[in-house]
């Protein structure tokens, strides 16, 4: 069986003004929600008090959030989480109250309106947990970056990591740009999953920049958008089977993962679509542009071997 | 040129081999146990105890599954939770005193396995349920009380080198000490310079000198105030009765305690987050009337004194500053009854300084009162103020005051438990209940297995035969990935599990990759076997960088990651090592053994 089989390269870098369009256009849209919107961080980031709780009988998020405020709770928010039976809630910071205390109250509370209401789950963070962990995440995305950079540098040639990067962090913002846009929460397991992302959509990139590496030992004459065609087409196949097979993986989390993974899995997902995209579209025009030429490995290596003559 | 030496098969056949066993004992899952370990860490684990523990189950008529015991204690394992709980009735009543009864799981592994180190993996909290907690030390008020006991070190050395002293106040981080005038002022420096060698002493003007921790001593104190927050924290788990409690110091400040399937949370989280000390000092008999105490309510409060209103018993109290007594002298408190009264009274042992003490100021202060004080979170409470009848040797002490029974209890249980050498605070929290940990496995279970059947089904309908081996070869990494993780004792926690799921679908990319490559190779025109060959070779360089890039990805989680996270990058780390094992070499393995021996292949299955 075999889907993809092309008789001639696909043009790609002859559609790359239109493409690298698009994707400032949406990199500058996810910008522009990122700044505007902002993300919806989970408390984990924030610092507050999250409870999750199961109750016996369905009753509707809004009442229970008439509750807690009521009871003087501070700023709670009341949503269902997974089923109607299951809620999530979440209070803000307040000095002088220890959270120790406020996950009991809330139970106690909530034991009032429903007495067989269970308790499930309890996060509480405090303000400076949460600030080390928006640096944490920060400094790691730094170092992915550096260490990406560095080993493509080493393995490849500059041009080829810094278009990488480009395309990874193009990625990246894109699906934090979702995140803002339709305001999901941004917990630590979606930051696992978005620096998980950076370093497999760069995966593609390398696929398709070994290729290229290859063909630009093996084709003297071509010039470096054949030789880029050449490569995205010859890698196109796999491209399209290894991340069909990684988005199955992914979006069995989705169905079957429950709640804690719904958003690790998304965002794996847009990661993965984005992944594909850019770095066809993205950091294959960029090595062009940047004019990345077969001077840049032939030099270097050593002569071509019998292997690589064929045509 | 597609054939394999036989170490290579035999290296192969031996990684199937162990992580087959190692792998294995996660399937049995776990059985109740009771657990019984001792209080003290200086009471060994023997066979006495397991006989005795032995004794008391066949006295009750309980049924079990074979008894271990290891350096934590000694562990039943019983055939279901009714015949555990009545066990663990059975066992407290006989081990209360000196002994943690708590309810455990245990793996249900084989012994034979057990004896070759094949355990299950661990799993983390958000898996079996329970409770974390990440406390914060207040350095900042551990040396304020430092400073307030060192204030006493100051005054003794000054007296015994019979050097008049005018007063000693605390000033922010350190001590000002006032002297007469200039003479004095320097025969004191002298005093103290020899005598005090954790802090340097600096003369502010004629008569005062300051005194300030060095460098060394904060830092040897500080190590210290979080070693003894450690023990404490150990040892009022302990009472609490939690099998396998983590109890951890994390950077210069912070510990971190994790209590496995906890269920009564609010109990753990009061016990913890107590910062409960005693402290027995002299009520300040000259100001004890009524001018001063009115202008001590209203906040003139006459110097090193200290104003109480209303203890348990309503009066208001001024009380000395300096402490005669902590609760680091107690040795041991027990709750029980006032022989005479049949009060609730609390029963404190002294410790041989602790004793002495006491029995010198009792001696001194016969007629007068003493205050009894219990300092929880910063704000004291008179439990009781008795005056001193007699003075009291050997360093017994009774405490009664107005308090109920579960007040002595409690009392007692802190002050046995000892008192944290700095108040802590809770600033991460995380409890999971058992029902959703339980979910969460069965969730986390049922992704990793719907994905790979998904990839499977592709994979052997796409590739056809190689397809099929390279599913082989994706069962082998996942085998390898849970083998390696049980024999690291990883800690598995649902990230750790989605990680899982995500290595798979993203070790398939090395079969991927080989596949393209040689339907390429033949598509060039190459024969079967030099496809195979070649499609291998030229893979290998390709896998290598996208591995590399990934696995760069995975370090910087694991460095910067956090609790859940961090758990994710360990798993999501090693399956990228697994799976070029088992992608590369384990499915190569497949292919040359049916096809390296073959003279000509017809038709290539792929």
């Amino acid at each position: 069986m075999e889907i993809f089989h092309f008789k001639r390269d696909i043009p790609c870098m002859s559609w790359s003004k239109v493409t690298i369009i698009i994707s400032l256009v949406t990199f500058l849209l996810s910008v522009f929600f990122l700044t505007t919107r902002g993300l919806h961080l989970s408390v984990e980031f924030t610092g507050g008090t999250l409870v999750e709780v199961h109750f016996e009988q369905t009753l509707p998020a809004s009442h229970v959030q008439d509750i807690l405020v009521e009871h003087g709770f501070p700023e709670p928010s009341v949503q269902n989480f997974g089923t109607s039976a299951d809620m999530i809630i979440r209070l803000a910071l307040k000095d002088g109250m220890s959270s120790a205390q406020l996950s009991e109250d809330v139970i106690a509370t909530l034991r009032a309106a429903d007495p067989g209401v269970q308790l499930r789950r309890v996060e509480f963070i405090g303000p400076q947990v949460g600030e080390e962990l928006v640096h944490d995440g920060l400094k790691a995305m730094l170092l992915v970056a550096v260490g990406i950079v560095a080993y493509l540098t080493f393995r490849f040639e500059w041009r080829f990591a810094v278009a990488a990067i480009i395309s990874n962090f193009h990625d990246l913002t894109i699906v934090l740009g979702f995140f803002a846009f339709f305001q999901w929460e941004f917990s630590l397991t979606v930051l696992a999953a978005v620096l998980s992302i950076l370093g497999y959509s760069v995966n593609e990139t390398v696929v398709v920049f070994d290729r290229a590496r290859e063909n630009f030992r093996k084709y003297k004459k071509a010039s470096t958008a054949e030789i880029l065609n050449n490569a995205i087409t010859t890698t196109m196949s796999r491209t399209v089977i290894t991340h069909g097979c990684t988005e199955a993986a992914v979006l069995s989390m989705f169905f079957f993962g429950g709640p804690s993974l719904h958003y690790f899995a998304l965002a794996l997902t847009i990661g993965i679509v984005f992944g594909i995209y850019s770095s066809i579209f993205v950091s294959c025009p960029l090595v062009m542009w940047m004019g990345a030429d077969r001077s840049h490995f032939v030099k270097t290596d050593q002569p071509a071997k019998s292997a690589d003559t064929r045509p | 040129m597609n054939r394999y030496p036989r170490w290579k098969y035999l290296i192969i056949l031996a990684a199937l081999v162990m992580s087959i066993l190692y792998a294995t004992p996660n399937l049995f899952g776990e059985v109740p146990a009771v657990q019984v370990s001792p209080i003290s860490s200086v009471t060994q684990v023997d066979q006495g105890l397991m006989d005795k523990v032995v004794g008391v189950l066949d006295k009750a008529g309980i049924a079990y599954n074979g008894v271990l015991a290891d350096q934590t204690g000694v562990k039943v394992r019983l055939a279901d939770t009714t015949i555990q709980l009545q066990a663990k009735d059975a066992l407290q009543q006989v081990f209360g005193a000196n002994y943690t009864v708590a309810l455990n799981l245990l793996p249900a592994t084989p012994s034979w396995m057990r004896s070759i180190g094949a355990l299950p993996m661990y799993l983390g909290l958000d898996l079996r349920g329970g409770v974390h907690f990440l406390m914060q030390v207040d350095m900042r008020a551990a040396l304020n009380k430092q400073l307030d006991r060192q204030t006493n070190d100051v005054r003794n050395q000054l007296r015994d080198a019979k050097v008049p002293l005018a007063g000693i106040v605390r000033d922010d981080q350190s001590l000002v000490v006032r002297f007469r005038d200039a003479e004095t002022r320097a025969q004191g420096q002298d005093v103290l310079r020899k005598g005090l060698r954790e802090m340097t002493v600096r003369e502010i003007d004629a008569t005062r000198l300051a005194l300030t921790p060095t460098e060394t001593g904060l830092k040897s104190f500080q190590d210290q105030a979080l070693k003894q927050n450690v023990l404490t924290l150990r040892n009022r788990i302990n009472e609490l009765g939690v099998a396998e409690p983590v109890i951890q110091q994390q950077g210069a400040d912070r510990v971190v305690v994790q209590l496995p399937g906890v269920q009564d949370t609010a109990k753990a989280k009061d016990i913890l987050g107590r910062t409960a000390s005693l402290e027995i000092r002299m009520v300040d008999e000259e100001n004890m009337n009524a001018t001063s105490l009115a202008q001590a309510a209203r906040g003139l409060v006459p110097p090193g004194a200290d104003y109480y209103e209303g203890g348990r018993d309503g009066q208001p109290l001024l009380v000395k500053k300096q402490i005669v007594l902590t609760g680091e002298d107690i040795s041991n408190a027990s709750a029980g009854f006032d022989g005479r009264t049949n009060e609730p009274a609390v029963h404190i042992t002294l410790d041989t300084r602790g004793a002495r003490i006491f029995s010198q100021v009792t001696r001194n202060s016969v007629g007068k009162r003493m205050a009894i004080i219990l300092v929880e979170k910063g704000k004291g409470e008179v439990v009781t103020a008795p005056v001193i009848r007699q003075q009291i040797d050997g360093g017994q002490v009774q405490i009664t005051g107005t308090m109920t029974t579960k007040d002595a209890s409690d009392v007692a249980l802190l002050l046995r438990a000892g008192a944290l050498a700095a108040p802590m605070e809770i600033i991460e929290e995380r409890t999971i209940g058992p029902s959703l940990g339980a979910e969460n496995i069965e969730k986390g279970l049922h992704s990793v297995l719907w994905g790979f059947m998904a990839i499977a089904v592709f994979m052997s309908f796409y590739y056809k035969r190689i397809g099929v081996y390279s599913v082989l070869a994706l069962g082998f990494n996942v085998l390898l990935l849970v083998a390696l993780l049980s024999i690291i004792q990883a800690t598995l926690t649902l990230p750790g599990i989605a990680a899982i799921a995500l290595t798979i679908g993203m070790a398939i990319d090395a079969n991927v990759l080989i596949n393209e490559r040689v339907r390429e190779e033949l598509r060039a025109g190459q024969s079967p076997q030099a496809a195979i060959h070649a499609g291998y070779s030229h893979a290998f360089r390709t896998i290598l960088d996208t591995n590399i890039t990934t696995l760069i990805a995975g370090v910087a989680l694991f460095i910067y990651g956090s609790g859940p996270v961090r758990g994710f990058a360990v798993v999501l780390c090693l399956g990228i090592l697994t799976s070029m094992f088992s992608a590369v070499l384990g499915s190569r393995a497949l292919v040359n053994l049916t096809y390296g021996r073959m003279r000509k292949i017809d038709h290539l299955s792929i």
